[in-house]
């Protein structure tokens, strides 16, 4: 999985059928001191993220479509989850 | 999925069993400031109403095809969606 900023949603009226209904956030793809890791992804929210927030994303089809119940579903990228902390342990530091 | 603005349009004859009838479109991937990023691609059209000049979304790699009516045909990118809006949300902005 991958961590990301919610920087914005995505409005699409016309799209695949499996996208009716969902939400597409935009997110900013950062490294876990928080900072830009370079590149962005339209993820669907399955938890209810908003603006600013420290997000899991999940980046793999088959997990994607499993978790949505859409088998079939040409959908790979969804934010599963609200980070809540990072922590960074020392090289050899116990976690 | 990335964003991506719509610049072209490929037609191809001779093409694998399976392509038929699937329209394919030559698409630039945009950064989240709807700035080009990277190189052109060929993408195929799942919405079927996807043209010229027009910003869109698309999946890559094994999804691609799952767009597909046939989900067994060589796509590697394709078009999902026809954007209306993309927000920045506040404070967000690029």
């Amino acid at each position: 999985m991958k961590l990301g900023r919610v920087v914005g949603t995505v409005v699409s009226t016309i799209n695949y059928p499996s996208f009716d209904d969902r939400t597409l956030l935009l997110c900013d793809l950062i490294d876990p001191s928080g900072t830009p890791a370079g590149g962005y992804v339209i993820a669907i929210d399955t938890v209810g993220a908003g603006a600013g927030e420290t997000v899991l994303i999940l980046d793999e089809g088959n997990s994607a479509r499993q978790i949505l119940r859409a088998p079939g579903a040409p959908i790979r990228t969804l934010v599963v989850g609200i980070v809540d902390a990072i922590t960074e342990a020392s090289p050899g530091e116990p976690l | 999925m990335q964003l991506a603005r719509v610049v072209g349009t490929v037609v191809a004859t001779v093409k694998s069993p399976g392509l038929e009838g699937v329209k394919l479109l030559v698409i630039q991937p945009l950064d989240r400031s709807l700035r080009p990023v990277g190189s052109e691609l060929v993408a195929a059209d799942a919405v079927h109403m996807a043209g010229p000049g027009e910003l869109v979304y698309f999946v890559a790699a094994r999804e691609a095809s799952q767009a597909m009516p046939d989900p067994f045909v060589p796509v590697d990118h394709a078009i999902v969606g026809i954007v209306d809006a993309v927000s920045s949300l506040p404070g967000e902005e690029p």
